[in-house]
């Protein structure tokens, strides 16, 4: 290991002058510098590990000796939030401007100006910091090659958010032609703590070195090409580029579990009845962020504790749905310190640091251990004071899933990740973006592309249908081949068809695909015009609402008046309770670990001790009216109640694996004549209803895996989950473009949709490239499939099925759910939902 | 005032300016007197204008589509004339661009019946080798038949060109789909062709075209539904 003294004179001082010492890893990070060594770091947010990225660069351009011809960019710093790539040019022309550096640092994002975005073209800064979307972008420039020959570092921000997802993979082509491009250059990520940091460190590294010579204009000239001997990249060289480094772990963060009064609710996912508690505890705190799993728990928290805030503490409210100016605002507030609480989604989970969070309140149960791991790294940055959090359980199930949280974090005992394989419609994005830039080479650009982590094992045909996708359309019928988007010039190599093809990439750059928005805008009457806009929300929420409906939004009470084109036009209702519908739970899936721990904390009674009384009670009783599950064991109920006949069981694997295992069980129960109503699901739960018994069913039959096959098509096909994933994809790849076809009609919008689009082709062509791809990205999105495939295998002659006279204390909390999901703020609805609720709990306890 | 009077073939049968006609669920019009089908902007070869125009790759098969449902028509009615009412084609190439077996399944349905062709502003030509009589309007049992529908009051004229959809709210749920939409005196038929999306019937471009209120015909799976104006929402 380095010592401190072997930092350059000049950035000794600089520590010193601030009362600091090099951290162990940020000397380590200079190490690996110096060998040539790409690098992983992880280490808690707080403890300087984004100057550990910077620092090796910063030493090296200013040990760099002048040169004549003006140097290209040396080192290339990404992040996944446009804010973060800002926020840190200017902390770091902090140590810059204090050592009188000769470096450039400036940053590139999509709101970048043009002329600056021009300058940087001429003269590149010798540290440029930007986002993925703009470096798939830099890809398919005109003259790439040149302008990234210099490059000597690429520095990936909160790896760990990024790598499992399309934006990972989309990075990850793009570090590969990057490498191809610049050789030397080496890898390094940021990273807050995962459990598996060899997953990361594959997808970060770079598989076998790219060829370098071969390829690019030699040989393959003829059209007869022979695909490159198909053995898999070897296993050995993977990610073993990069060398793992560990900050240093801090404090142990201090988590505990609120009991309110004493009592913890039967059901709900709001934790309505802690608010006032958590009201005080926001006082005791000096700032705290407040995090909930969905926008809407987020809007609903938010307004009950203004309701309660007889002090008046600046509480500030943080979602993806607010406008951006608005976010700004807030997160400004929040770094100036004027702030007591801010109530936020996801959207918080990473970025900026401020310094003063000391205390993080969870509402609702975390889903996994990991994503509360980063959010307790938000509460106190300076490392040798705990972090500190709150867990408030809105359920009796959920008190057990906070419980398995809390001891799974203390243990350091993280979810894990399935290693990610990276999806073909973003490689087809990818080579459209590589021709764009230059001529390719079919056999070099395969190898360059399984130098990345996550396309390690493309296969040679997979590549092909991909390229004469981005070519053709990859249609059976060969209309196309006349008009195709890249095309093969005298040398044999594959390049864009013209201007117009590239112009077209350029727009429809990237892998994010938001659902379509709609802005929320004040106004009302018949035609309404441009009102002031409050925020945008998903399309599919308004879809739910009826003129006249109310709703929270942005903390205030707003009534619908009407939806033209992509405006909502509503208006204040301040006196009026709001109607609140689309309330569902979380949209995180309980995380396999945390499910498997609260099976065995269920089952072993010595765990029920750490348990509030009336916890245990529901335990013990269910224990005397039905059973508790061993931890191999799945339970499933069946009870009548009131006319109908009810069949519960609880997985625990989340409520998108149950909702998809209750859509195929009820098509079964349909064709054994049992006459399925209805279901509900939650994360720990399913309940099915008919109008027939269901005890006497043959239970292994009926959860035989099969279900999988014919059933599963058949159902998908048909779902409108498959026709959103395949507009994502469809996107992604470039079928469609952002604007949307038909857009060039101009004034009378004669516009068809991509639904048109997905029937033609399912019924002439059912097994294209993209529908291939929007069944992945349903089967795992949207559907869980594999971890519903996991818990049959799993479940498999170990059913234990009991047969009840009458509802048991386990089911209460998801019969509670049925017709819950209307509207927590309705008081009727309440009032209704409250008597259902007492006669249940005298129906499973005494 | 219009009266709908559902049909078994889940069509709905209609007085048009006194002349009684069909509005079948797959958006086409019968004339049972006549033995006429009728239908309106097929856009054939949509799809491949957008490549051809853009290099945009949308999947060549929506000529194939729309003729597989005409063809479905067309064996269960055996017309003896067969008329086509403007916008044919998405664009002037695109006769040229029919792949081969296609364009065989084009000039197939001339075969032992009377094709016409009413010419609409994206085929303003009509097409220039496929069999057919090219026209600019039709006269039929007493109706009118154009691509465009005229402005004022046009007792009798069955149009296409603007494709009209209906978006439905019932209770707390809501629909779009293509439609018919008449007030009895005139008629304005759905948009046949497979990637045809539609305009909202509550645009102006139909308000200014009907005297009194309109009702739909909106296309459900093997149903046409007729639907007042009270369930008729805006996009």
């Amino acid at each position: 290991m380095l010592a401190a003294d072997a930092l350059p004179p000049k950035f000794q001082q600089w520590f010193a002058s601030r009362g600091w010492s090099p951290r162990a890893h940020q000397l380590e990070m200079l190490e690996k510098a110096r060998a040539g060594r790409g690098a992983l770091l992880i280490a808690p947010t707080g403890g300087g590990k984004t100057l550990a990225g910077f620092l090796p660069s910063l030493i090296e351009l200013t040990e760099r000796p002048k040169r004549n011809a003006p140097a290209g960019v040396h080192t290339l710093y990404i992040s996944p939030l446009k804010a973060l790539a800002v926020d840190v040019e200017r902390n770091l022309l902090t140590p810059i401007r204090e050592m009188d550096l000769p470096i450039v640092a400036e940053s590139r994002t999509g709101d970048t100006g043009e002329a600056r975005k021009a300058r940087q073209r001429v003269r590149p800064p010798d540290i440029l910091l930007t986002t993925p979307e703009q470096l798939a972008l830099f890809c398919a420039w005109e003259g790439a090659r040149e302008y990234f020959a210099d490059l000597r570092c690429v520095i990936i921000d909160e790896a760990h958010a990024i790598w499992p997802s399309k934006r990972g993979d989309l990075l990850a082509l793009g570090l590969a032609r990057l490498q191809a491009f610049a050789p030397g250059m080496r890898r390094v990520g940021l990273s807050a703590t995962v459990d598996d940091p060899d997953l990361v460190r594959r997808w970060l590294g770079c598989n076998s070195p790219p060829p370098r010579g071969e390829g690019a204009g030699g040989g393959g000239a003829g059209s007869e090409l022979t695909p490159p001997s198909p053995t898999p990249s070897p296993q050995g060289g993977r990610g073993s580029n990069i060398d793992l480094v560990l900050g240093s772990g801090g404090a142990r963060p201090v988590v505990e579990v609120l009991i309110s009064g004493g009592r913890v609710p039967w059901a709900g996912h709001t934790a309505e009845h802690a608010m006032a508690e958590v009201y005080e505890i926001i006082k005791s705190a000096k700032t705290a962020l407040v995090f909930v799993n969905t926008r809407f728990q987020a809007e609903f928290a938010f307004q009950r504790l203004w309701e309660l805030n007889d002090e008046g503490l600046p509480i500030a409210l943080h979602h993806g749905s607010l406008s951006a100016e608005q976010r700004r605002k807030v997160e400004a507030a929040m770094a100036r310190g004027a702030l007591r609480a801010v109530v936020c989604t996801s959207t918080l989970d990473m970025g900026i640091d401020w310094g003063d969070v000391d205390l993080v309140i969870q509402l609702a149960a975390p889903k996994g251990a990991s994503r509360m791991v980063q959010r307790i790294g938000r509460a106190n940055h300076r490392l040798d004071e705990p972090s500190r959090a709150l867990f408030v359980p809105a359920s009796r199930f959920e008190m057990l899933e906070c419980r398995a949280a809390a001891d799974a974090i203390l243990e350091n005992h993280l979810d894990g990740e399935p290693p990610r394989v990276g999806a073909l419609d973003v490689l087809a994005q990818h080579v459209m973006g590589c021709a764009c830039s230059e001529p390719f080479e079919l056999t070099a650009l395969y190898q360059e592309i399984r130098s990345a982590g996550p396309y390690a094992d493309l296969s040679w045909e997979d590549f092909e249908t991909v390229v004469d996708f981005v070519s053709t359309g990859g249609y059976a019928l060969r209309t196309y081949d006349k008009f195709r988007r890249i095309v093969r010039n005298a040398d044999g190599l594959w390049t864009a068809r013209n201007a117009q093809a590239r112009q077209q990439h350029r727009m429809n750059v990237g892998a994010i695909v938001s659902p379509g928005m709609i802005n929320i805008r004040v106004g009302g009457g018949k035609r309404p015009m441009g009102g002031r806009k409050i925020g945008e929300a998903e399309e599919g929420y308004f879809e739910q609402l009826t003129p006249g409906d109310t709703f929270v939004f942005a903390g205030q009470v707003w009534r619908y008046n009407s939806l033209v084109g992509a405006d909502a036009f509503v208006s204040p209702a301040p006196n009026d309770d709001p109607k609140m519908p689309s309330w569902g739970g979380s949209k995180f899936p309980l995380s396999t670990y945390l499910a498997s721990r609260v099976r065995q904390m269920m089952h072993d009674e010595r765990e029920w001790a750490a348990l509030p009384p009336d916890v245990q009670e529901w335990l013990t009783w269910q224990k005397v009216r039905s059973a508790i599950p061993n931890e191999g064991e799945m339970l499933l109920e069946t009870f009548p109640r009131g006319k109908r006949f009810h069949l519960v069981c609880y997985p625990f694997d989340g409520r998108l694996a149950h909702t998809t295992l209750a859509m195929l069980l009820t098509r079964r129960l349909d064709r054994l004549g049992v006459g399925p109503l209805g279901f509900v699901c939650n994360d720990y739960a399913l309940n099915i209803w008919s109008l027939r018994p269901m005890d006497d069913l043959d239970l292994d039959e009926l959860f035989a895996q099969d279900m999988l096959g014919d059933d599963l098509e058949a159902w998908l096909d048909e779902s409108f989950m498959m026709k959103r994933a395949f507009k994502h994809c469809a996107l992604i790849a470039g079928l469609i473009e952002r604007r949307h076809p038909g857009a060039e009609k101009s004034g009378r919008q004669v516009t068809f949709s991509t639904d048109l689009i997905y029937d033609v082709l399912r019924k002439h062509q059912p097994d294209h490239l993209m529908l291939r791809c929007a069944r992945h990205d349903a089967a795992t999105g949207m559907l869980d499939i594999a971890r519903l495939g996991d818990m049959l295998a799993r479940v498999k002659g170990h059913i234990r099925h009991k047969s009840l006279d009458r509802v048991s204390p386990f089911a209460v909390p998801i019969m509670l759910e049925i017709g819950r999901e209307r509207a927590p703020g309705d008081a009727a609805g309440e009032m209704i939902l409250a008597e259902a609720e007492e006669d249940l709990i005298a129906e499973a306890m005494p | 005032m219009t009266r709908f009077q559902p049909s078994a073939c889940g069509g709905l049968r209609i007085h048009l300016a006194n002349v009684e006609v069909m509005l079948r669920w797959s958006g086409a019009l019968w004339l049972e007197t006549e033995c006429a089908l009728v239908v309106a902007d097929l856009h054939f070869e949509k799809g491949s204008s957008y490549a051809a125009r853009f290099g945009q790759m949308l999947p060549p098969y929506d000529t194939r589509e729309t003729l597989d449902r005409l063809d479905r028509e067309i064996a269960l009615l055996s017309p003896a004339r067969l008329l086509f009412l403007g916008d044919s084609f998405h664009d002037g190439g695109g006769e040229a661009r029919l792949a081969p077996d296609e364009a065989r399944r084009l000039e197939g349905l001339a075969m032992g019946r009377e094709l016409v062709w009413a010419v609409g502003n994206h085929d303003a030509d009509g097409p220039k080798t496929l069999p057919g009589a090219v026209i600019d309007e039709a006269s039929l049992a007493g109706l009118v038949f154009r691509h465009e529908p005229e402005p004022g009051a046009r007792p009798g004229e069955v149009a296409g060109h603007l494709h009209p959809a209906a978006r439905i709210t019932s209770g707390r749920a809501t629909t779009r789909r293509r439609c018919f939409v008449t007030d009895g005196q005139r008629l304005v038929l759905p948009a046949f062709g497979a990637y045809t999306g539609g305009l909202n019937i509550l645009d102006e471009a139909f308000s200014n075209l009907f005297a009194g209120p309109m009702l739909a015909g909106a296309l459900g799976p093997r149903r046409v539904h007729a639907v007042g104006p009270r369930s008729l929402r805006p996009d």
